[in-house]
């Protein structure tokens, strides 16, 4: 059994790497993206209260439809591939990026926002040097959060040709074989972890040394 | 320094402020203070433009401060908030550092000025530049949150009830410390507080407030010497007002607590009173409490070993100036100084001993103008 399951690992082991990849490319673009659309839009929401409330409602609606069926409805408009697979991961990176950010934001003490502006700050200029930084722990933990969301759900990008480590458990799964399958999913979770670990450590170094004994991320 | 013009500020219908007209001197300590909701925090943070009137005008050194952005006017006032006024995601060095990054001051001369202000409180730069907030004490803490009003040296700051969370000890020590700096630095500081003793401690010029409108705008010896009506005199507090000596009768200020005794008390129960009593000399009355004299230490001391004496009547008594219970406070004092006497007795219109006035009494009344006396003396 042992030897049978080294055996099936070396023969795959070219697959395995090139899906091992794919999966960290997909996860990485939709985080990304992610974070390129939700941190600028969890910010201008807070200037924008009455929006903000409907906003998130519709972020949280398109969270519960699943996975699949997202897939399914954009793949007439995009067609098989990477493409639709980084779109739909992304939008479901979005919400907990732009829910953390924007509750980041709007529970700053509302003491530091007017030392900032009593003192001389333009808004710009208390968003940068005071909201974003006193939010960052918050953000950072939608940031990992959403990490480790997006690598296990990318497992299931696999069905519409988006390769990574889902086709390893596709195929195991269709050859009724389990070391495939394995060979599959343990990478994966190992990604997450790794990743959730890796954020976390960045964010320590990221995050002044007065702010960690609050939220830490 | 600080001019309001007819001010009137709503909120939503509500008046805060109602037409309101006020010149704050310039170099000196203003203190507004009200019970909460009178309008003083609303009306310190109109000088900086964080609150703008509903109606008139208010002017910073003969300008409308309309006429300047709020940034540019803000950033020429300094302003120190309740407690967590410091940035906790900025060390000590950039939270003083803001207003200068803020105006593009070149870096050394940044520096400098950062270091000057640690030293000015007598906190060595060197241990605290790198710090964060968190790594302070709260008093450490509001002593930086000033320096860094102070950075710029504005001629005008504005306090909003900045000692409030401190423990006693420290807020005394750090209202030394303001009070010591504005007057070194000669610049103008308007305070917001609802502590009247923090205010009597501090201001040049105290301004109470109610219900919007000034009830009463003067310096703390007038206020507490003349109050405007009753709401001021409720809020000064009743112990404060008996307690000011500029004022105040005899009879407010004396010690009643005489130690008493009579011609036909015994020689050695006198001692023994004296010694219970703790005190270097027994005041001599007769039947119906007049005063007969004063036998003092050094007379029993003088007779003691030569005669046997059984009655105090029969040792030599020291005549003491005395003074009535309804004559002036002041007059007594300046008679216990001019005299160089260690005590005045009080009197009635019948000569009866009523009380002592000594330094201690003096130290008292002084005391009580400026805090609270909250010994009861009757």
């Amino acid at each position: 059994m042992m030897n049978k399951s080294i055996a099936i690992l070396q023969k795959n082991w070219p697959l395995l790497q090139t899906a091992f990849l794919e999966h960290i490319q997909i996860s990485f673009f939709s985080v990304v993206i992610g974070i390129i659309i939700s941190v600028p839009l969890g910010i201008l929401l807070t200037r924008l209260p009455r929006l903000a409330k409907r906003v998130m409602a519709v972020m949280g609606i398109l969270q519960t439809v699943p996975s699949m069926v997202m897939f399914g409805l954009l793949l007439p408009v995009t067609g098989i591939g990477k493409p639709t697979a980084v779109i739909v991961l992304t939008v479901y990176s979005i919400l907990p990026i732009l829910r953390n950010t924007y509750t980041g934001i709007t529970e700053v003490s509302p003491g530091y926002i007017e030392a900032a502006t009593g003192m001389g700050m333009n808004s710009l200029q208390t968003l940068f040097r005071v909201e974003l930084p006193l939010a960052l722990p918050v953000i950072v933990t939608g940031i990992r959060l959403s990490s480790v969301y997006i690598i296990s759900w990318a497992t299931v990008a696999a069905i519409i040709g988006g390769g990574g480590l889902g086709d390893v458990i596709y195929t195991g799964l269709d050859r009724y074989n389990h070391t495939v399958v394995l060979m599959g999913a343990i990478p994966a979770s190992l990604l997450a972890i790794a990743t959730s670990f890796v954020i976390g450590r960045l964010a320590r170094l990221a995050i002044p040394r007065g702010l960690r004994r609050e939220g830490n991320a | 320094m600080v001019t309001f013009d007819n001010v009137t500020k709503s909120f939503s219908g509500h008046t805060v402020i109602s037409d309101l007209s006020l010149e704050i001197p310039r170099g000196q300590f203003t203190v507004l203070i009200g019970p909460s909701g009178c309008g003083k925090t609303t009306s310190l943070k109109m000088i900086n433009r964080l609150i703008e009137p509903s109606k008139g005008s208010i002017f910073v050194d003969g300008q409308n401060i309309t006429k300047v952005s709020p940034v540019d006017l803000r950033r020429q006032i300094g302003y120190v908030i309740q407690q967590i006024g410091l940035f906790p995601n900025m060390t000590i060095e950039q939270n003083i550092e803001v207003v200068p990054r803020l105006l593009k001051w070149p870096k050394e001369k940044r520096h400098q000025r950062t270091r000057e202000l640690l030293e000015m409180v007598g906190m060595d730069p060197k241990e605290y530049l790198g710090r964060y907030p968190s790594e302070l004490s709260g008093g450490q803490q509001q002593r930086i949150g000033v320096l860094r009003a102070l950075a710029v040296a504005p001629p005008l700051i504005l306090m909003d009830e900045p000692f409030g969370a401190l423990d006693p000890i420290t807020r005394e020590s750090l209202q030394d410390e303001v009070k010591k700096l504005q007057t070194s630095l000669g610049i103008t500081v308007v305070f917001v507080t609802h502590d009247i003793d923090e205010a009597v401690k501090l201001a040049d010029r105290i301004i109470l407030m109610k219900d919007g409108e000034i009830v009463q705008n003067a310096p703390p010896e007038t206020l507490l010497a003349h109050p405007a009506n009753d709401y001021v005199r409720e809020f000064i507090g009743k112990k404060r007002m008996k307690a000011n000596y500029d004022v105040d009768l005899v009879r407010e200020i004396m010690n009643p607590r005489v130690v008493t005794t009579t011609r036909d008390k015994g020689f050695a129960e006198s001692i023994n009173l004296m010694r219970k009593r703790n005190v270097d000399s027994l005041v001599v009355l007769d039947k119906e409490g007049r005063l007969e004299g004063v036998v003092t230490v050094e007379n029993l001391r003088a007779v003691a070993g030569k005669q046997h004496i059984a009655q105090i009547g029969e040792v030599e008594m020291k005549s003491v100036p005395t003074i009535s219970m309804n004559a002036q406070a002041r007059e007594a004092f300046d008679t216990l100084i001019t005299e160089k006497l260690p005590f005045l007795l009080v009197v009635d219109s019948k000569d009866r001993v009523k009380g002592l006035v000594s330094k201690t009494s003096l130290v008292k009344a002084l005391a009580g103008v400026v805090w609270r006396d909250d010994e009861d003396d009757e």
